[in-house]
Formats: C-alpha cells, structure tokens, sequence
C-alpha cells in the first residue's frame, strides 16, 4: 500500500517534536513541566520508531515503541515520587531554587 | 528457553531472585536485626559471582543473541559484583547510623547490579536500554533513600532529571541506528552500516550524549558533583564506580561492534570529550573544600582518563579500559567509604579540614585512604599506575601523542589536591572530627582492606588482571 | 486524505507540545501535552500501527498523564485555587472533546478499511508466515519468542519502579 506521506515528514516532525521536549528542558524553570518536556522527547523517539517500522515493514520498531512506554512509566511513577518528596521538604518547585548543594 | 540460555542469565537471575526474596523477608524481620538482609545480599551477591565464574567456561549467544557471554562481559560483571559486595559492607553501618537500615536498600541495591550486569552482557540495544533504565532507576532512588534529608532529596531529583533527559537521547540514537540500518543486534548494526552513514553519524553522536551523561564525561558533567554531594555516601561510592563502569561497557561494545566502521566519525568527537573532561575535573576539583565534591570532580577527571584510551580505537585501547576501570572501581568505592565514616552521623565532617590528624587518632584507615588517594595520583606500586600506563601506551601507539601530553599534564595537577589530602591528614593536629571518631566496624574493616588489597595487588602483580583483559578485549 | 490527516495530526501534535512548554500553569501544560499525545497517537494510526494506537491511548493518556495531573494537583493546592481561568478550561475541554470525537468518528468510517491493509505487509514482512490477522498478532508472534527476554526483564523494571516510588512515598519506612 502506498502512503501519501513520505518517511521524511514523520522525520522532521519527530524532530521537531525532540527539539521541543529539549527547549522545554532548559528554558523552563518548573520541575513538572521540565518531567513533561522528557515525556515530550520520548513521544518524538517513538514518533520516529514506528515510522521506521512502517517504512522497513518490520515490527521491531513497534517493540521498542512498547518498552519506550513502560520505561516511561516506570520513570513516571519513580519520578513523581521523588518530585513529591522534594515538595515535602522544600515547599518549592522551582529548579532554580533547589542549589543547597554548593560550598 | 533452553538450559544453556539460563546458565548464561544465571548472575542476573540469582540477583532478581534474592532481590524480591529479601523484600519478602523484611517485613518479617524486627527493626534492629535488618542486618541480616544485609548478610542475604552479601551471599546472594556472592552466588551471583561464582554463577559469573561459572558461565564464562562456556561462552556464548543466548535468547536469540539479546545476550552474550564473553571475556568482556564476565570482566564487566565481577567489577559490577565487587562493588556491590563492598557496598553492602560499607553501607549496613552508615544505615544503622542513619536509622535507615531496611531491606529495601539492599533489594534497590540487588535490581540496579542486575540492570549493570545486563548491561554488561547485553548484545541487543533494546536489553542495553531496559538494563540501563533498571539499574538507573533503582540509583535514583538509593540517592535519595534517606528521605528526610533535603540534600539527598536534591540529589536525587537531579540524578532523575538529568539521567531521564540523557535516556532520551540515547533513544533517540537507537531509533536512528534502527531506521538506518534495520537492526537492532549490535553484530548486524556492525556489518549493515555504512562508512559514509551521515545518519549513522547523528546516531553515534546522539548516542554518545546518552553515555557521556551516564560515565559524567564532559561537556555532560555538571550534575556529578551535585549528585555525589548530596547522596549518602555508601551510595555515592556505588554511583561513581557501578553505573559507570557498566555505561563504560556498553559505550565500548556498542561503539567498537555496532559504530566500528564509522569510527572517523566519533573519533573527534571522544576526543574533545576526553580531553575537557580531564581538564574541568582536575582544575575544578583543587578549588574543593568538601571532600565529597572533590572527589566527584576527580570521577569526572578519570572518565576523561578512560575516554582517552577508547579514543584510540584498537584492541589494547579496550584491555586499558577494562584494565583501569577494575582499578578505579576499587580505589573508589574504598576511598568514598573512608570519607563515610569519618563523616559520622548526618554527615556533618565532610570538609578537608575534617581530616586533619587522622593519620595520628586511626593509623589503619589513614593508611589505606593514603594507599587510595596514591593510586589515584598514578603512583607505581598501586593499581592507578599501570591503569594510567596502559592507556597512555595505547593511546601512543595510535599516534594520540597531544592527547597523552595533556592527559600527563592533567595527573601533574591533579597529585595537587590528592597529595593536599595527605598533608592534612599527617601533618596536622587532630581536630574535633577525628578526635571523637568510633573505630571502624569489623565489616567497614573488611571492605577498607579488601579494596585496598586489590588495589597494591592490580598494582605489584598487574599481568594477572591485563592479560585477562587483553585475551577478552577482541569484540565481535 | 492520508496527507490531510497527517497534518490534522502534526498540528496537534506541535501545537500541544508548544502549548506544554509555554503555559504557565502546570495543569495547562498537561492538558497540551495530553493534546500531543492523542496527535501522536493518530499517526501511529496512519502507520497501521493500530496495538500502539491502543497503548498510547490507555497507558499513556490514561496512565502516565493521569498520574502527572495527581501530582500536580498534590503540590499545586494554592495555584490551582488561585486560578480560576473557567475560560480557559472550558476552551480546553472543547478542543479535546472534538479531537477525540473527530478520531472516533475517523476511526469509525476509514479505520475498518486501514485494519485489514496493514495485515499482509506487516505479518508477511517478518516472519514469511501465512498471512496473519493484523498487527496485534504480529506483535505478539515476535514479542513472545523473539524479545522474550527483554519482555521479562521490563517485569523487573516495572518491580523496581513499584518499590522504588514506595520507599520514596512511603510516610515510615
């Protein structure tokens, strides 16, 4: 079957999408919107897995989109813990606030 | 599943195994008896060592190639396991004194060695990812483990966020090296790549990036020292000699099997890394006054060491890096648990100062955090010697001649702030750290003396270890 | 229509993720990228990969994004209180009710045919077998036997996560 939409648009938009997770990454300055901005990042990868997957008509690209999503969840759960106990201590989750450890 | 696949799993399998055991075990144990799950991880750790033993006499594939079995993978494995046996003896103390001591410790400690020993083993990306992520996650939260500690909190959130972005890429380089060659078995990632893959080339880098904040090389260092600061200490000397030395062997086997034919590509690349790595570590760490942080910087500087070494692609190249990353796996681990326990309760002593008169109040661990901070300076008749000689030999032999000079220049600088250390703690009067200091445990003892044995043993007797290493170093 | 509906889906997809690194709220920003996350999920569609159209919907939009809209709502007390941007919300929940109708209502009239194109290559690609009944199966063919292994192991994954985020939650340990 033939597809209107050649591999390399799904390409750019995946790359796109990753450049975003990362801006998100460095510019912001909320701890969850930066845990979101990764979430951003990993969608591009799978992005880019399946696309390969459909262009090599193969479904390894889908097993991997698979273990990407359980590994996202798994830092989900971990993350959000942590991001929980750092609320608890710090009453704060602004990144730039978090420099105790220093000299 | 046949039995030759489990014999070959078998490290991995006992680890997960005493792991979920030790978990079911510490609800049934009271409060202050949870050492004896520290003794179950010791034993387990120990079985875990003899099945490495064991599945090296018949090296091979299992489970359709995800793993493989080979000298470097054994190698890799014993390091991963050595740490964790002087981890488990160092940390049950600290733990104990924290009021931390549970078996959930040890069981994240068990899982994040099984994820290294994958790691070690894997032959496939998808089993060197999920590995990475098993061992990454459970150190998130070992960093974090004394949850009332705002530091550790801080530390913890650090190592998450970075170590999550740093996994993206690494995913990211996956992807690509899928799309360009349809594989994801590193030997058919080798033989399908093309030299002139510029594709190819962005997956190498993007990959790269994932490794180079997993082994704190630089220009992705800035989260080491924050992280090994503000994590307990045990699980600081787990961190930078565990994870690391697991990421080191997978960088190695995937950029020797899978990137070997565009190895002009990455080579600039590692270059620059080793190279700035070395440079910031040793310069940023003799303005250090916590010793935690110093010793954080030096990790970063003997990354940029063993960067050296796999920037000069060949075969003797792989054995130093095998060679110096057993060396400083055990210099480390000893080094960090020395500053644990003159740290005391809440970790308080942490400064250089601290130290001061120790080699008068206890002659015994002076001495072996002398032997440690000599072996990292590279002095002969210690393991970091022959680890720094055997890779600037490799490094020479593939005309890397700028890199060694910097390189030597770099350990110049760095004896500053070891042989700093030493003064402090022979030349001056005892302050008030060492002076209400408790003896060392019988355990403490026994992870102090065997890191230190190890160490002046790789470093009189060093052919043992490096013909090994030599024999195992040919990556296919 | 296979070129409409990638840029149907890529406009999602950018929009939301810019919508999430932009807003100054929290929940805003997980409410965008849960909008990306369905734009992602359409063009797995695109791709006949119709198993993990299903993942990224129940695990990812319904797992992952859930447990991050509780988290925010956990720290956030005072902020969500303070902004009461009904307007807002309200225009959010438009657009994600009609993007979800429109997929179903898609799904509904051209899904059935895109299923039963995406058997033959998929299946008949991998393993040279007899054809196969579509991608779930294929998935689960290569799953089971191939990448059995690191099927396991992500078991040991999700177990260390479970008693990971208990011992960092947990009020005693």
């Amino acid at each position: 079957m033939m597809t209107g939409v050649p591999l390399s648009w799904y390409l750019i938009l995946s790359v796109v999408l990753f450049s975003l997770g990362v801006a998100g990454f460095l510019f912001r300055r909320n701890i969850i919107t930066i845990f979101m901005s990764i979430e951003l990042m990993l969608n591009a990868v799978n992005l880019s897995f399946v696309s390969f997957s459909y262009e090599l008509k193969s479904v390894n690209g889908h097993l991997y989109t698979l273990f990407v999503m359980v590994v996202a969840a798994a830092e989900a759960a971990v993350g959000l813990a942590i991001i929980l106990t750092v609320f608890k201590n710090r009453g704060t989750l602004n990144v730039d606030e978090l420099n105790s450890l220093k000299n | 599943m046949s039995v030759d696949d489990a014999i070959r799993f078998l490290p991995e399998l006992i680890l997960i195994l005493a792991a979920t055991l030790i978990m079911v075990c510490d609800p049934l144990t009271s409060t202050h008896r949870k050492s004896t799950l520290a003794v179950l991880a010791f034993v387990a750790l120990l079985a875990a060592l003899a099945a490495t033993a064991y599945s090296s006499t018949d090296p091979g594939k299992a489970f359709f190639g995800m793993i493989v079995v080979d000298g470097f993978a054994t190698f890799f494995r014993a390091i991963v396991i050595v740490v964790g046996l002087l981890t488990v003896l160092s940390s049950n103390r600290f733990l104990e004194r924290e009021g931390a001591n549970s078996g959930e410790f040890y069981a994240l400690l068990l899982f994040s060695i099984s994820g290294q020993s994958m790691m070690a083993a894997s032959n496939e990306l998808i089993i060197l990812f999920i590995g990475l992520e098993i061992s990454s996650i459970a150190s998130y939260v070992m960093a974090g483990f004394l949850r009332d500690d705002s530091r550790a909190n801080e530390s913890a959130l650090k190592y998450f966020l970075l170590g999550s972005f740093a996994s993206a890429f690494l995913l990211y380089g996956i992807a690509l090296v899928y799309g360009v060659t349809g594989a994801t078995n590193l030997s058919d990632i080798g033989s399908r790549m093309q030299p002139d893959s510029l594709l190819g080339g962005v997956a190498a880098a993007l990959m790269f990036v994932g490794f180079g904040f997993k082994i704190s090389g630089a220009p992705f260092q800035m989260w080491a020292p924050d992280v090994y600061q503000g994590a307990p200490t045990p699980v600081t000397a787990f961190l930078s000699a565990g994870p690391k030395a697991a990421a080191f062997a997978v960088f190695v086997r995937v950029f020797t099997v899978a990137f070997g034919n565009i190895g002009d590509r990455w080579e600039p690349l590692i270059w620059i890394s080793a190279l700035l790595s070395m440079t910031i570590g040793n310069f940023a760490a003799l303005g250090q006054t916590n010793v935690k942080r110093m010793l954080a910087y030096s990790s970063i500087a003997h990354a940029g060491y063993v960067l050296v070494a796999i920037t000069a692609r060949s075969e003797s190249g792989v054995a130093a890096v095998m060679f110096y990353l057993g060396a400083y796996a055990l210099m480390n681990v000893g080094a960090f648990t020395v500053v644990g326990h003159i740290s005391r309760k809440g970790e308080r002593y942490l400064r250089v100062e601290d130290l001061s008169g120790l080699g008068v109040r206890q002659p015994l661990t002076a001495a072996m955090f002398s032997i440690f901070l000599l072996s990292f300076i590279g002095v002969p008749l210690t393991a970091g010697f022959f680890g720094k000689f055997y890779i600037f030999k490799a490094a020479l032999q593939s005309d890397l001649i700028w890199l060694t000079v910097l390189g030597l220049l770099n350990s110049a600088v760095a004896a500053y702030y070891y042989l700093r250390v030493l003064v402090v703690m022979y030349m001056q009067e005892p302050g008030e750290a060492v002076n209400e200091v408790e003896p060392l445990s019988p355990a403490l003892r026994l992870s102090l003396i065997c890191s230190a044995a190890g160490t002046l043993i790789l470093g009189i007797f060093p052919s043992g270890a490096l013909h090994f290493a030599v024999k195992s170093a040919v990556l296919k | 229509m296979e070129t409409f509906s990638f840029y149907a889906f890529a406009v999602l997809v950018l929009g939301g993720a810019i919508l999430t690194i932009t807003r100054r709220s929290a929940v805003h920003s997980a409410i965008s990228l849960i909008v990306s996350l369905v734009g992602v999920a359409g063009l797995y569609l695109l791709q006949q990969a119709e198993f993990l159209f299903a993942v990224q919907i129940v695990l990812y939009i319904g797992g992952i994004m859930v447990l991050f809209l509780f988290v925010i709502m956990l720290v956030n007390l005072d902020e969500a209180a303070k902004e009461r941007q009904f307007n807002g919300q309200w225009l959010i929940a438009l657009i994600c009710a009609t993007v979800v109708g429109l997929q179903v209502a898609w799904f509904m009239t051209k899904g059935a045919g895109a299923l039963k194109l995406a058997q033959v290559p998929v299946a008949a690609a991998q393993t040279g077998a007899p054809v196969s009944p579509g991608n779930v199966e294929a998935i689960a063919d290569v799953l089971f036997s191939e990448y059995l292994l690191p099927f396991e192991v992500a078991s040991v994954l999700l177990l260390v996560a479970v008693v990971g985020s208990v011992v960092m939650a947990k009020k005693r340990i």
